[in-house]
């Protein structure tokens, strides 16, 4: 046993066994970790994916502020009960824009990965404001605040700004009306044309049933209703993808 | 001049939070800067009131630095209190959603992360930190580096805590499991353990042993691992220096990994290296044997270690991850098995010959049943990390049944061994108030723990099987919401093993305190003491 030992010198010395454990620890995120940024085949190449719209982020902002992703998984695995209850399986491609990732970990409630449009505008506000009132077995909270409160979104070029400076392809553009994009998204009958050319396949109008004001409400219910929405199944070839 | 500079720091920076109040971009943020203008101002009253322009009273620095161990004991014992209590609060909203339901501050949602950090970042945090100023001195036999450093690295500590806490009230989180706090109280955090670091290792620099004893090995590679997760895992862009929102770095699928490789690893160097160096230190001494092996020590010491760190993608089977990086954690989390129960062994074994303490002494009870309960779920874990058994497990209840299971039993129990052997000796005092109380503490936490971690496990096996069944004609049998519906006994029973585990935290403190106060409690012995002076047979 005579590497053993050896330990010895590592016994006597604090600045060696720092550096040695330091080392250690490094080697396996190192190892898992950095290829994901350089593999190729990491995030699969599909038809459809496109950033947030500037209502959609700031109701991904109120999603994580309630901590919903503590009982949502936005995470369908390849399983067949899996792959009947929610739809297809979940893509890396399809969380290429989430900063950060929402995939959860735990389900008690439903993965919430391909919610959108699955269920009316209408369902959701009321289903937000009095989950019981829809879902007799639910247990989840009441969120009825959310119709009440009045979007902040003052600030919303500088999120973009943010949301950039990390990756996401947001334009000159998409900043420079970001604010202008998220008030025509949220008002019924309003001119899309523009937002539809940034942001295609977006549901726009009055989402929480009170088109006098943009709520918090309005921008949860926008996000819920794109999620799983963009890529195209269509056109997606699997085994392009194998890897 | 006593408190002077810490009185300039502190009404320095309640200044600055004041000035971040009026300039804060957003009301969370705005809210947030007047938690902290208030928990500055306080501080600065207090230190005021203390302050002495008299000549300089040379403080004595000959012996061991004891002050903010005498507090970290007593806010350790607060702070499990506290995570508790949320977590009652927690198991209560998933069995009777209508009740304590206060939005939005109160919501499952914002309880959540306030509960595991509560429990994991203050009760666990606190009882490490406190520990391991005890243990660094005196296995060193130095007094701690750099003055009123501890102090710091202390408050600091606490600090963080506060505003982790209130900023989860406020709806302020970065929505990543156990690194929520966001980016300004990330950076603060960083800072206190910087300093944390520069007090440990300059305290093992100035040692008068030549040897570092093995529990400081363990403390030194969660103070470094820690650092080293935290800064990489947290690393965001903020909207603005007056807001109260940041975006992670990275995104999708690397962002996923990096979390878990982050997640794990508070598990593994927070929840695991940092209380085996706990265990390292106080199972030896109260047991008064040496430790059983000190080869197994380096081995086990070792390959943790490098083990851990690769575990991370377990979280993440069946994922969009790619499958060489789920099945590489799921090969390293088996292989964790090893060394997991080589620490186990190590504990253990330290009893050999002084088996006989199991009936004598109830506090080494507690340290006995942490390590089984250390055994056990690190047995249970590489069995969770088994892809095919994680399909079935993951998105359960099973998980958090593993995870109370390790924080309960392991890290719960030891702390509290740890802190039932501390007391007595932090204050002076022979003896604990009540060794009965002790014994009344280990049976009602222990049937708290089995009660919450059996019905989790019949919880999750029980929503794993319905999610996936089938009629004979291939249809679903279950809709979610009926799953849901099912659950609920189990809910209910899993607050009920929880308040038995709350009830003895109380019972705790309620002894703790009267031991520092200096009272004894007139009591029988506990069964078998009697037998003291006879040789017991081997």
């Amino acid at each position: 046993m005579g590497i053993l030992d050896k330990h010895v010198i590592l016994e006597r010395n604090a600045s060696l066994l720092l550096v040695a454990s330091l080392v250690v620890v490094a080697i396996g995120g190192i190892v898992e970790i950095a290829p994901l940024f350089y593999f190729q085949n990491t995030i699969e190449k599909v038809e459809g994916m496109r950033p947030y719209t500037p209502l959609e982020l700031a109701g991904r902002d109120i999603y994580v502020r309630e901590g919903c992703y503590l009982c949502h998984s936005q995470m369908i695995r390849p399983f067949r009960d899996e792959v009947e209850r929610y739809g297809h399986y979940s893509l890396a491609a399809e969380s290429m824009y989430d900063h950060p990732f929402q995939w959860g970990s735990e389900r008690t409630g439903p993965d919430l990965a391909r919610v959108g449009l699955r269920y009316s505008n209408d369902w959701h506000v009321q289903h937000l404001i009095d989950p019981r009132s829809v879902v007799p077995e639910s247990i989840m909270p009441s969120y009825a605040f959310l119709a009440s409160t009045k979007l902040d979104y003052h600030e919303i070029g500088a999120h973009l700004v943010a949301n950039a400076r990390v990756g996401v392809p947001y334009t000159d553009d998409d900043i420079a009306n970001a604010e202008a994009d998220l008030i025509a998204q949220a008002t019924p009958d309003a001119d899309v044309e523009g937002l539809e050319a940034r942001y295609p396949k977006l549901s726009a109008g009055d989402f929480d049933g009170n088109p006098d004001q943009i709520t918090e409400m309005d921008a949860l219910i926008a996000y819920l209703q794109m999620l799983g929405t963009l890529v195209d199944f269509s056109s997606y070839v699997p085994e392009q993808n194998y890897r | 001049m006593k408190s002077l500079n810490a009185t300039v720091f502190l009404a320095l920076g309640t200044l600055l939070a004041l000035f971040a109040a009026a300039f804060a971009e957003d009301s969370a943020y705005r809210l947030h800067a007047f938690v902290l203008v208030a928990v500055l101002g306080i501080a600065t009253i207090y230190t005021v009131r203390r302050v002495r322009f008299g000549p300089a009273v040379a403080e004595d620095t000959s012996g061991y630095m004891d002050g903010p161990i005498r507090v970290g004991t007593v806010l350790t014992l607060f702070w499990g209190i506290v995570g508790f209590t949320v977590g009652l609060v927690a198991a209560l909203q998933l069995s009777f959603p209508d009740i304590f339901n206060i939005q939005p501050w109160f919501n499952f949602g914002r309880i959540r992360p306030l509960h595991t950090s509560a429990v994991v970042f203050a009760f666990g945090g606190t009882a490490l930190i406190t520990t391991s100023m005890y243990v660094v001195q005196r296995t060193s036999r130095a007094r701690l580096f750099g003055g009123n450093l501890a102090w710091f690295v202390f408050w600091g500590y606490q600090l963080f805590i506060v505003m982790a806490a209130t900023g989860y009230l406020l709806g302020i989180t970065e929505g990543r499991e156990y690194a929520e706090p966001e980016w300004y109280v990330d950076l603060w955090l960083t800072i206190v353990w910087v300093a944390y670091l520069v007090l440990f290792l300059g305290t093992l620099f100035k040692r008068k042993e030549p040897h570092i004893y093995v529990a400081n090995w363990f403390y030194l590679a969660f103070i470094v691992t820690i650092a080293m997760l935290h800064v990489v895992n947290n690393l965001s862009m903020p909207v603005g220096f007056f807001s109260s929102k940041s975006y992670s770095a990275f995104s999708g699928v690397q962002d996923a990994l990096t979390q878990w490789w982050y997640g794990h690893n508070a598990v593994g160097f927070f929840l695991t290296a940092g209380f085996l160096g706990m265990m390292y230190y106080f199972m030896p001494k109260q047991a008064e044997r040496p430790i059983y092996s000190y080869r197994l020590s380096i081995i086990h010491f070792w390959a943790l270690i490098f083990l851990y760190i690769w575990a991370g993608p377990h979280h993440l089977h069946y994922t969009a991850l790619p499958d060489w990086a789920q099945t590489l954690g799921m090969v390293f989390s088996i292989m964790l098995w090893m060394p997991s129960w080589g620490g186990m062994i190590n504990g253990l074994m330290t009893l050999s010959g002084a088996w006989d303490k199991l009936r004598t002494d109830p506090i080494i009870r507690m340290m006995v049943i942490a390590v089984a309960f250390y055994g056990m779920s690190t047995f249970e874990g590489p069995v969770m990390s088994i892809k095919a058994v994680n399909s079935l497990s993951h998105y359960t209840n099973w998980t958090i049944g593993h995870v109370h299971s390790g924080a309960l039993g392991w890290v719960g129990m030891i702390t509290f061994g740890a802190i039932y052997f501390l007391t007595p000796r932090l204050w002076g005092r022979k003896q604990l108030y009540s060794l009965r109380l002790v014994n009344w503490h280990f049976w009602l936490a222990t049937l708290g723990i089995v009660i919450y971690a059996a019905v989790m496990w019949v919880a999750g096996i029980t929503q794993g099987l319905l999610w996936r069944e089938y009629d004979d004609q291939g249809f679903l049998v279950y809709s979610f919401a009926e799953v849901v519906a099912a659950l609920k006994p189990y809910y209910i029973l899993r607050a009920a093993g929880g308040s038995l585990y709350l009830a003895g935290g109380l019972v705790m403190a309620w002894n703790i305190y009267k031991t520092i106060r200096g009272d004894v409690r007139n009591e029988k012995p506990i069964a078998g003491a009697i037998a003291a002076g006879v040789q017991p047979a081997e």
